[in-house]
């Protein structure tokens, strides 16, 4: 008998046909009969108030059906948000404007051309007035952001996590002392981490139709998290959850950009009730950059003291976050995901404190790691800066400070969180034996010799993800604002049909994760029903149980679980009706191969399909054992899971141009037992695209006045594979203890891991010009800057 | 990112083409669309008429006609870049359209209509002021030439007018100690994108001295240019490094460096005399 475990080995993603041959349908693809399409007006200023708006023009076009402004929309409130602090957003802007790109106005016409021009007929008049744009100006308070803020300081996230503010006061004490002692060195920088946008490639897109019989609503959208949209949408609308139907089909990336509800979701599906007709808003690129969330923003100084020798007395972060104009799903909680991972891999005392501050700028949130990246970034900079200043090797400084992995599981932070398993250094001895290290400072050494500028780069991270703890479902980790109170379960649904295939539906919002694959490997796994006869199904409200989506590299780890645990009870009743087909002993039943089979006598089996056709005639079922064979399981995890790992990058500067070339780029990540190592692989490839693009080209620039100056892909470069190096990639495993599939996750990991490495080896690069700090993104003008001011 | 209205004509001979222009004051011409498109998407250009000349035969070929080589209006970046005339007469035109865009805007993209795009960080104008091109413009009523150094006006504004097709562009063949080169530094850095500065060069030399050269920049100011004072800085002498780098050092006389999101003006000045210096001295081995 062999085995028909697919967990852990490579197998084609099943999405890939349909994407590859075009025959997946995006929000775009899908047509309904008579549908009417949405554009919006939208401010050019960042502070205005608005004195009038007349439509007049617009509505006397031909094909023009209707023009929305904020009197319209009024009574269905702000738009809701998971951490309500700050602002909301308006559903269409309220006598003011506070950010460039806001929407003023909504135009529903026959189509796309004429909702543009008729949004271009709009007349607003604006009364402008001055913009916060930066965000030391914004956090002094001399302009308010908006007239209803008491402080443009929303909030701030200070740790060690869980401590009063006497004892954060006194950690800090602690490492101020240490500052005094006579054989220690102070390093410290202030360093921006820019702005990002997220640039999905599929575009946000929604199509609304309101049905005034059922009065119940279809929705479709390019969203990451399907259900918390149905619950917006009936929370605002006053109806019940069972009167909003979600689909989200295709989603063509998401990288937290989706995972939001914005206000032209909400505005789509009251102009296609007003109108009696679906209506339609696919977002323009040029529009995105502000439209959509954007993602960073912050401007912090890192602290580190230690000794000369490398042991590391204390660490500091405090600065300030951009929140942007208005809070909506996450914003505010956004620091605090760097919060729980702000003292990385590392045993040192850590005082923490980001502020959360509004600007008249496109509101942040989520995108690809969300905190974390921003929080390590600071972390493992610092760490090199101080390896510099007393001349150590920097992996002998990072070994030398590691939570030792006799600590795990369950160790505790110096921030205050339970961390579940780890073992950092070997993780970091692999990365240096594999790709022989040594080998790389020779090389470095000989480049130098002949004049090249090469330098080499190391960073270590953690991630925290697998949300949420359980112990930490209260802190905001829920839906409750969009009427869904959960605790961030996961949830699967594992169903064997009466001929012995299986449907997997779970409650995910996958945006080229692979989900289809990489759950019917588990289910695969768990039941020995061949891999091609599972269908897994995602996205769809009305069939998906409730689910909290995917993001946070949670996926996996969570409704994986859920699912995992869904098959295995599944497995338990099917080895019941197997036992008593088989007339053996219900413990002797073993899967594989698409039957059940009798441990020790090979000739004993029944195949899944007599199994399932049995339980779907309760008639011949034994005694006391119910119809069907489906099994609903919501799992909520007891913590998070913590991935981590250590990457080395090699880069080239031309110092005549400022020019950073990656020679290599190489990595040693550890996400636990791994299920599917293409799709891991894949998820490290993309993560590690956006964290180089931010580390070498990606900023969302703004100038004083709030426009935003790169919202187009013309000045935004996004990374391409030409732009990239050809990544080295191993792993260490450490599984988690949190589930059974000792999974963590590995979503977010090289977007984490990547900026640093980079921006680490440019500094190495050109450190004996004497370079200490570049912000990023390291575009040549800003390297070759660098260069001249070291130069003098 | 949703055009106006517009009208839109796809004529299969070049007389008609040229009609439709001369019919309609408000009309563009549309090769590649690489560059018309995103900018009609963007609602920067509104043309009543768009005059899409894709399938007029006969303008697809790089051809020997005898003292030049000519590339015509429809011929794509990509195989103008690997054309083996274009890389043996006009090797800095050839590198530019390799460097141009990515592989799918090379594929659709065309050469002329670079040149006729006139964007002030396009690659191949540099390629074809270092090369001297010649540009044959056709309109209704007869036709013309514009030597190159007369082409590029300002920011994305040709010598052409508005009834005007840029047919082909014409590069005169290469002779003996002659070479040309290009060099950028791309928007994503390396070769890659728009170029934040760039350089072609193209020199010839006889009896161990440069007899001949032409600069150009592109990048660094409100449109791709001739740097006169580098050419002739290099004239005369052996061509040694030291003489390239004393010339390239003349990139910014006559030329007005502008500043952008990729570049301070020092920063794009210094560019100049870096790509300068890199394309001569490519230009020089090429010899
Ligand atoms: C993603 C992307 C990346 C790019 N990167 C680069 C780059 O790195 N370097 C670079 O130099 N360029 C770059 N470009 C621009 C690219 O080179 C364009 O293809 C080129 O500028 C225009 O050629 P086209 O044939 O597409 O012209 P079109 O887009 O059809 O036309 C452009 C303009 O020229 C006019 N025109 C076109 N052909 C003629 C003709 N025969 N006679 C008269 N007028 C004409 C049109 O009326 C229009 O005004 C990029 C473009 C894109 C979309």
């Amino acid at each position: 008998m062999s085995t028909t475990s697919v967990l852990g080995g490579i197998v084609r993603r099943r999405e890939d046909p349909a994407l590859i041959q075009g025959t997946g349908a995006y929000v775009d693809d899908i047509k309904l009969p008579g549908e009417l399409h949405a554009a919006f007006v939208r401010s050019p200023f960042a502070r205005a108030d608005i004195t009038s708006v007349d439509a007049s023009a617009a509505l006397a076009m031909d094909g023009v059906r209707a023009v929305y402004t904020i009197d319209d929309v009024r009574d269905l409130g702000p738009l809701l948000a998971q951490v309500p602090v700050g602002a909301l957003r308006p559903l269409l802007a309220d006598g003011a404007v506070h950010h460039v790109g806001e929407a003023v106005a909504m135009v529903v016409a026959d189509d796309r051309y004429v909702a543009q021009d008729a949004a271009d007929a709009v007349v607003v008049e604006y009364e402008p007035r001055e913009a916060v744009v930066t965000l030391k100006d914004s956090a002094s308070d001399r302009v308010k952001v908006n007239d209803s803020l008491e402080s443009n300081v929303l909030m701030s996230w200070a740790g060690p996590f869980g401590m009063e503010p006497d004892q954060i006061a006194e950690v800090k004490a602690g490492i101020d002392a240490g500052k005094a002692r006579d054989d220690v060195v102070v390093v410290s920088q202030e360093m921006t981490n820019q702005r990002l946008i997220p640039v999905a490639i599929e575009p946000r897109a929604v199509l609304a139709d309101y049905n005034a019989g059922y009065n119940s609503f279809n929705v479709w959208s390019s969203t990451q998290m399907p259900h918390a949209l149905a619950g917006a949408v009936a929370t605002m609308f006053g109806l019940p959850t069972t009167s909003v139907r979600v689909v989200a089909p295709e989603v063509g990336g998401g990288f937290g950009c989706k995972l939001n509800v914005y206000n032209d979701e909400i505005l789509v599906a009251f102009a296609s009730r007003h109108l009696g007709a679906p209506v339609r808003w696919t977002e323009s690129r040029r529009e995105a950059g502000n439209s959509t969330i954007q993602g960073r923003g912050w401007v912090a100084t890192a602290t580190l003291v230690g000794t000369r020798d490398g042991e590391i007395v204390g660490y500091e972060l405090e600065g300030l976050a951009d929140m942007g104009a208005y809070s909506q799903n996450f914003t505010v909680a956004i620091p605090f995901l760097g919060l729980f991972v702000g003292s990385g891999q590392y045993k040192m005392p850590t005082y923490w404190k980001i502020d959360c501050v509004a600007t008249n700028t496109a509101t942040t949130d989520a995108y690809r790691g969300a905190g974390r990246p921003e929080a390590i970034y600071y972390l493992e900079r610092i760490i090199d800066m101080y390896a510099r200043e007393i001349g150590l090797d920097p992996a002998e400084v990072r070994m030398k400070n590691f939570v030792p992995a006799a600590e795990f599981p369950a160790a505790t932070s110096p921030l205050g969180f339970a961390m579940d398993t780890g073992d950092y250094a070997t993780n970091l001895q692999a990365l240096l034996d594999h790709y022989d290290y040594a080998g790389w400072r020779a090389e470095q050494e000989a480049a130098r010799a002949e004049g090249r500028n090469v330098g080499i780069g190391l960073a270590s991270y953690v991630e925290v993800c697998g949300f949420a703890p359980a112990g930490l479902a209260d802190l905001g980790f829920s839906w409750s604002a969009y009427g869904l109170p959960t605790a961030f379960n996961g949830s699967g649904v594992v169903r064997v049909n009466p001929d012995g295939t299986a449907t997997v539906v779970i409650g995910t919002g996958p945006s080229g994760q692979g989900h289809q694959t990489t759950w019917a490997q588990i289910v695969s796994d768990q039941l020995g029903i061949p891999f091609e006869n599972i269908r897994v199904r995602h996205g769809d409200t009305a069939e998906s149980p409730m689910g909290v989506g995917t993001f946070g590299s949670r996926s996996a780890a969570v409704d994986g679980s859920a699912t995992y645990e869904a098959a295995a009870r599944v497995r338990e009743k099917a080895a019941k009706i197997a036992a008593h087909l088989l007339e053996a002993s219900e413990e002797d039943i073993v899967f594989a191969d698409g039957a059940a089979h009798v441990a020790g006598s090979p000739d004993s089996s029944v195949p899944w399909a007599d199994i399932a056709s049995v339980a779907y005639q309760p008639h011949k079922l034994p005694e006391g054992t119910e119809g069907g064979l489906e099994t609903h399981v919501v799992y909520s995890p007891a913590n998070a899971t913590w991935p981590f790992g250590s990457h080395l990058a090699m880069v080239e500067v031309d110092a005549d141009t400022g020019n950073v070339e990656i020679l290599r780029y190489a990595c040693m990540d550890d996400c636990g037992n791994v299920i599917n190592p293409m799709i891991v692989d894949g998820q490290i490839h993309g993560g590690l695209a956006q964290g180089i693009g931010q580390a070498l080209f990606e900023e969302a620039i703004y100038d004083e006045a709030g426009n935003l100056l790169s919202g187009s892909l013309v000045d935004y470069p996004i990374p391409t594979a030409g732009d990239l190096p050809a990544y080295e990639l191993a792993r260490t495993t450490t599984p988690t203890d949190i589930n059974a599939m000792g999974v963590k996750g590995i979503g977010e990991a090289g977007t984490i891991g990547a900026a640093q490495t980079v921006v680490n080896a440019v500094v190495d690069a050109l450190s004996p010009m004497g370079v200490r700090h570049i912000d990023m993104p390291l575009r040549p003008r800003k390297v070759w800057q660098a260069i001249q001011d070291a130069r003098g | 990112m949703f055009p106006r209205q517009f009208d839109y004509v796809a004529p299969t001979s070049l007389d008609e083409a040229l009609q439709a222009l001369a019919d309609n004051p408000n009309a563009k011409v549309m090769s590649g669309g690489m560059s018309l498109i995103p900018l009609m998407k963007l609602r920067l250009f509104s043309p009543q008429l768009v005059v899409d000349i894709g399938r007029i035969p006969g303008l697809d070929g790089i051809s020997d006609d005898g003292d030049h080589i000519a590339v015509g209006a429809l011929v794509r970046h990509a195989q103008t870049a690997s054309d083996p005339l274009v890389a043996a007469n006009a090797a800095a035109l050839a590198q530019a359209a390799a460097w141009t865009g990515d592989a799918q805007v090379r594929n659709r993209g065309t050469t002329c209509g670079a040149l006729a795009h006139a964007d002030i960080a396009a690659d191949q104008p540099a390629g074809a002021l270092a090369c001297g091109a010649t540009m044959v413009a056709r309109s209704a009523s007869g036709s013309r030439e514009i030597a190159a150094a007369d082409f590029f006006v300002d920011t994305l504004t040709s010598a052409l007018n508005d009834d005007e097709i840029l047919v082909e562009v014409r590069l005169p063949k290469a002779g003996a100690g002659e070479g040309s080169a290009y060099d950028k530094l791309g928007r994503r850095g390396g070769h890659s994108d728009y170029a934040v500065a760039g350089a072609a060069a193209w020199v010839r030399k006889a009896n161990g001295t440069v007899a001949e050269a032409r600069v150009a920049l592109t990048g660094v100011g409100s449109k791709p240019t001739l740097a006169p004072a580098v050419a002739a800085a290099i004239v005369g002498t052996d061509g040694s490094a030291d003489a390239v780098v004393a010339a390239a050092e003349h990139a910014l006389e006559g030329v007005t460096v502008l500043e952008d999101l990729y570049g301070s003006e020092e920063y794009k000045a210094h560019l100049a005399k870096v790509y300068a210096r890199r394309a001569l001295t490519s230009a020089l081995d090429a010899v």
